[in-house]
């Protein structure tokens, strides 16, 4: 029971992390149909951008105080890494828009390629780990020796995660921009005729995408406090995964897909095997799909005869 | 511009803002991790150090080549355009098609002898193998890739489980039963076949991006079992003294009854790689001949006319699922024996070899060269491997940029900017025409805007 | 043995259902032996899912869809191999297939069932004659010993392609597109496309041909040409029609027996003048204001 416990805190931690990197993929796909598979790859960059942002504030600035540091990189993490998405967006996937089906993906794993190793030749290829930046638990209940604890730097993830997903639901929900993006998911022609600018809010789409891969970049380097240029492929994987599994298309989805992936993987490391995780959440994605091809939340695909 | 040779006005002003943004804009992508570079120190702590001096001169490079775009390449863009669009090809253009293929054919043949009589024993080994055999190896994988993307239209990204499967295969069955290459090439076929259909039977009614996904799903699940299971593979260790390919029973060594000895020639490494050349030229060969079989066949032309549309194949008498799994399993058969070819020739496989990034090569080979296009394809494959390879001769790049310049870094970096660049330039590949499998009086080839690429 | 006249389809207390929306409801109909069965009725009249659950693309939520081969005496065991639970029964003399049992593919393969579809569907990239030759797959693939033999060139597949290649021109001069055999589907003219799509699914074989709206889109002059290739069809080859249509001109024309919908319900059955001068019919076209349907509804007796 401790350890259930304990493993769904965890879980749902690291299913936080997931759940922002799927949104990415989730409305990158609904609105131009495309597998972002750099996102993976931008979300590392992210970690990166956050590692660098973190070491000029400690160890040049003399910035004390973590919490405002953590604010302060969180936001030139999320700056930096929406402009590198909002060019690659102009760069690798507008020409190619209402193209051939494949090219963008085609174009998109060789944006992943050149991202990691763009980091690994400026960065270098060695791991890189920074000393913890929140330290402090509280323990909850200790019971046969096992304490069940909840760290701080968890619960600032959870925190971050609720506090962004609220705004980010507002976002969708009630802007002008939020209902710009659902008209092109429906139509991207007919919202062009009744005059949403098509082109801006599909870049709007991949820097906000961006944004909150920046954010569970930088949670992912408090939360680790280690970050190497292959940091983004696994993750990125299995955020896609959450993302099938929600229903691709579907945001909240998206997130409750992140928390199950996070959930099944720490379920699995603690009960069955560590080694195995990852063949664990892939089983599932595999199953859903076979079974349950919309996914939890998504619409059914119904075939027009 | 209505008599078409007015010169394109070039505004100076508005290349000068474009060049001055573009830079910017390069400054802020590269400030973070150019313009700082985290390095752990001897206290082995991590810290910062700048690079100023790179960033500008990137930021400055940029910022040239949008005012060289602005100045040149536009104008001579929009005077293209101009143009009128010459109705018939130049006759050039049929002769090379008419001799391309079997003059590559031939090359190919000949092509260790030419390396050979030029550079002699010693430095043909490395043009042979690295340039030869290993380009042979991706445009085997690509001709067989093909089969599954290009023809019938079914997105795979997790081919190298196939792959792998047929590397694996060849390594334990020749280590613990001691069977020859030759026994074991069609076996490691026939398993990679079987696992193909096994793992496609029920994946195949998935559409599109979510097969691409399951597919991924299952490669991945294949590499994560070869690294764990390590009583059978040995884990990351790998497998290694695999029994190398014979030449009909004598072996490439330097015995008395090795390969030199049989034939009265002075003992050298370059007869196995010649040998193993022809062997993987071969199977190239037997790919694209069962290829363009297949093409002509009710079964190719199903493949072909899923891509296009599965509900008119439903509606037309054809059973989509076993000519779906036809495709998969024909694609994984050559996989397979990619793969035990690719055991034989490193005698030492490990999961790294077997990689996502492996996958998405092999489909962006496919991609690249023109669904549904051999000759695409191989030229594809001979333009990504060959020239990632060719990174590694560039030494005397050394002698610009300093010794610690290491050209080899920049491979996969520039692998993956020319993928998307090709795509942006050419998204429907380099040959983009679909040539008939059959016709009444004339041959035409098909333009590409009309060809689907399948919704599975 | 097939006589003109006898039951080739009947439908019986067919039912689709899609969630909570009826779309077809109770329906039953017959059509005959080298007979013209038109299906009619306004949009949404659920014409389109008749043929669906006909050809298998959809499973009726209840009913049945029995169609016999050859000899008509062979319907009298319909109830027998209704309990057997099996699909059909295939003999020498005939043969009974349960339709609703059977996925898409094996109602064309096995019942020679062959259908168009309302927004054309042909393989665009690849060329007319191609697109006939993929329609002769079944056959193509016994004949290539299921690739074997075709992929060592026995001579058996090589003389079977040319007998395919042969039936396809043929038909390419019955719908005159001989010249464009090697044209790419997706180049041709629209009304071409049409006459092309329905010259694939003949060279399937089929015994029972549904076209679902095959003249929309036509002008004049080539929904005349249509009328006149639908009649050869029918006349030369003895194969039965199934036709969905708006157009009226065709239906009248050419159809033996017309059956019209309207809200997934049966309205009229019958010969086409009969169905021409129905006040329910005519009301179900041209609609009446809300305030006058129970007048009309009591003048024409519902």
């Amino acid at each position: 029971m401790e350890v259930f416990l304990q493993q769904l805190i965890n879980g749902i931690t690291l299913g936080s992390i997931y759940g922002l990197i799927a949104i990415g993929y989730t409305m990158v796909f609904g609105i131009i149909g495309m597998v972002n598979f750099a996102h993976g790859d931008v979300f590392m960059v992210a970690a990166f951008v956050a590692l660098v942002a973190f070491l000029i504030l400690t160890t040049w600035l003399g910035v004390s105080s973590i919490a405002v540091a953590l604010f302060i990189v969180l936001i030139v993490a999320m700056l930096f890494t929406s402009l590198v998405n909002w060019i690659i967006e102009r760069l690798a996937y507008r020409p190619l828009r209402g193209s051939f089906r494949l090219a963008p993906l085609i174009s998109a794993i060789g944006m992943s390629i050149f991202l990691s190793n763009f980091v690994q030749v400026s960065q270098g290829p060695r791991n890189k780990a920074i000393p913890p930046m929140v330290q402090g638990e509280f323990v909850l209940f200790t019971q046969n020796d096992y304490a069940v604890t909840l760290s701080f730097k968890q619960l600032i993830i959870w925190g971050v995660t609720a506090v962004l997903l609220v705004c980010f639901w507002y976002l969708v929900a009630k802007t002008r921009l939020g209902r710009a993006q659902r008209a092109c998911e429906q139509d991207q022609k007919m919202a062009a005729l009744v005059g949403v600018n098509v082109d801006q809010t599909i870049s709007m789409t991949f820097v906000i995408a961006a944004a909150l891969a920046a954010v569970a970049g930088t949670m992912y380097l408090m939360y680790y406090g280690v970050v190497s240029f292959s940091d983004g492929f696994v993750p990125g994987v299995k955020a896609f995964t959450a993302a099938v599994l929600g229903g691709i298309g579907s945001l909240p989805g998206a997130v409750i897909g992140g928390l199950l992936i996070g959930l099944i993987e720490t379920m699995w490391s603690a009960y069955f095997s560590i080694d195995y995780k990852d063949v664990a959440a892939f089983s599932v994605l595999a199953i859903t799909l076979i079974f349950l091809p919309q996914g939890l939340f998504g619409r059914p695909d119904v075939e027009k005869v | 511009m209505a008599d078409g040779v007015e010169k394109v006005r070039i505004d100076t002003a508005g290349a000068l803002r474009d060049a001055a943004i573009t830079a910017l804009l390069a400054f802020g992508l590269f400030l973070p991790l150019i313009g700082f570079q985290t390095v752990t120190n001897i206290r082995n702590e991590l810290v910062l150090t700048t690079r100023w001096p790179l960033l500008f001169s990137i930021v400055a490079i940029v910022g040239v080549a949008r005012l060289a775009y602005s100045f040149f390449f536009a104008p001579w863009l929009a005077q293209r355009r101009l143009r009128p669009v010459a109705v018939t090809p130049p006759a050039w253009r049929g002769f090379v098609g008419k001799w391309f293929v079997p003059f590559a054919i031939g090359f190919v043949i000949v092509y260790p002898a030419i390396v050979i009589a030029s550079l002699g024993f010693g430095g043909a080994l490395k043009w042979v193998d690295n340039f030869g055999i290993q380009i042979l190896i991706y445009v085997m994988l690509g001709w067989g890739l093909n089969i599954v993307v290009g023809l019938a239209g079914l997105l795979d990204l997790g081919y190298v489980a196939f792959y792998a499967v047929g590397a694996y295969a060849y390594a334990l069955l020749a280590k613990e039963f001691g069977f020859s290459f030759w026994i074991l090439l069609p076996l490691a076929g026939v398993m990679s076949s079987f696992w193909g259909i096994l793992l496609g039977f029920p994946v195949l009614r998935l559409r599109g991006d979510y097969l691409a996904i399951v597919t991924l799903a299952f490669g991945e699940i294949i590499r994560i079992v070869l690294v764990n299971w390590v009583d059978l593979t040995n884990g990351y260790a790998g497998i290694s003294g695999i029994p190398r390919p014979s030449f009909f029973g004598i072996p490439f060594n330097a015995d008395d009854d090795g390969f030199a000895a049989t034939f009265g020639l002075a003992f050298s490494p370059i007869y196995r790689t010649i040998f193993l050349y022809y062997l993987i030229l071969a199977l190239a060969f037997l790919t694209a001949f069962v290829t363009v079989r297949l093409r002509r066949l009710p079964v190719g032309r199903a493949w072909e006319a899923l891509r296009e549309d599965e509900i008119a194949c439903r509606s037309l008498g054809i059973n989509t699922t076993n000519t779906k799994l036809t495709a998969f399993g024909m694609g994984a058969m050559f996989a397979g024996f990619a793969g035990s070819f690719f055991a034989a020739r490193q005698g030492f496989i490990s999961p790294e070899s077997f990689t996502f990034l492996e996958s998405a090569t092999i489909l962006s080979i496919v991609v690249l060269g023109g669904m549904g296009s051999q000759i695409g394809v191989a030229i594809a494959a001979i333009v990504m491997i060959g020239g990632t390879e060719i990174m590694r001769e560039l030494d005397f790049l050394k002698q610009i940029f300093g010794e610690s310049f290491d050209p080899t870094q920049y491979r996969m970096l520039l692998f993956g900017f020319a993928m998307v660049i090709i795509m942006v330039l050419r998204p429907r590949g380099l040959v983009s025409t679909r040539d008939p499998s059959v016709f009444l009086k004339e041959r035409k080839a098909i333009s590409a805007d009309l060809v689907k690429e399948g919704h599975g | 043995m097939t006589i003109a006249g006898d039951i080739l389809l009947r439908v019986e207390h067919l039912t689709m259902r899609f969630g909570g929306l009826v779309a077809v409801d109770d329906l039953s109909f017959e059509a005959r032996q080298g007979e013209i069965t038109a299906l009619i009725g306004p949009n949404g009249a659920g014409k389109t899912t008749v043929f669906n659950c006909i050809t298998g693309f959809y499973k009726p939520s209840e009913g049945r869809i029995g169609l016999c081969h050859g000899d008509a005496a062979i319907w009298s065991e319909l109830d027998a191999l209704t309990e057997s639970g099996q699909r059909g029964i295939s003999r020498p003399d005939g043969g009974l297939y349960l339709l609703e049992r059977m996925p898409d593919y094996l109602v064309t393969q096995q019942a020679r069932v062959a259908r168009t579809f309302q927004n054309i569907r042909l393989f665009p990239g690849m060329t007319v004659l191609e697109n006939l030759l993929v329609a002769q797959h079944n056959s193509l693939m016994l004949a290539s010993g299921y690739t074997l033999l075709g992929i060592f060139g026995f001579p058996s597949y090589r003389r079977a392609e040319r007998a395919s290649i042969e039936k396809a021109r043929d038909w390419l001069n019955r719908v005159g597109l001989i010249h464009r055999a090697d044209d790419p589907a997706g180049d041709l003219p629209y009304g071409d496309q049409r006459r092309l799509e329905i010259a694939r699914a003949m060279c399937t074989n089929p015994v029972l041909l549904c076209l679902d709206e095959p003249a929309a889109g036509l002008n004049p002059r080539e929904s005349a040409q249509l009328n006149e290739l639908l009649l050869s069809i029918g006349n030369e080859n003895g194969i039965s029609i199934l036709l969905i249509e708006h157009d009226m001109s065709v239906v009248m024309e050419i159809s033996d027996h017309v059956i019209v919908l309207d809200y997934g319900v049966k309205i009229s059955d019958g010969a086409p003048d009969e169905v021409r001068n129905d006040p329910k019919v005519i009301a179900a076209y041209l609609g009446v204001p809300d305030d006058e349907v129970e007048k009309v509804e009591a003048e024409v007796g519902l």
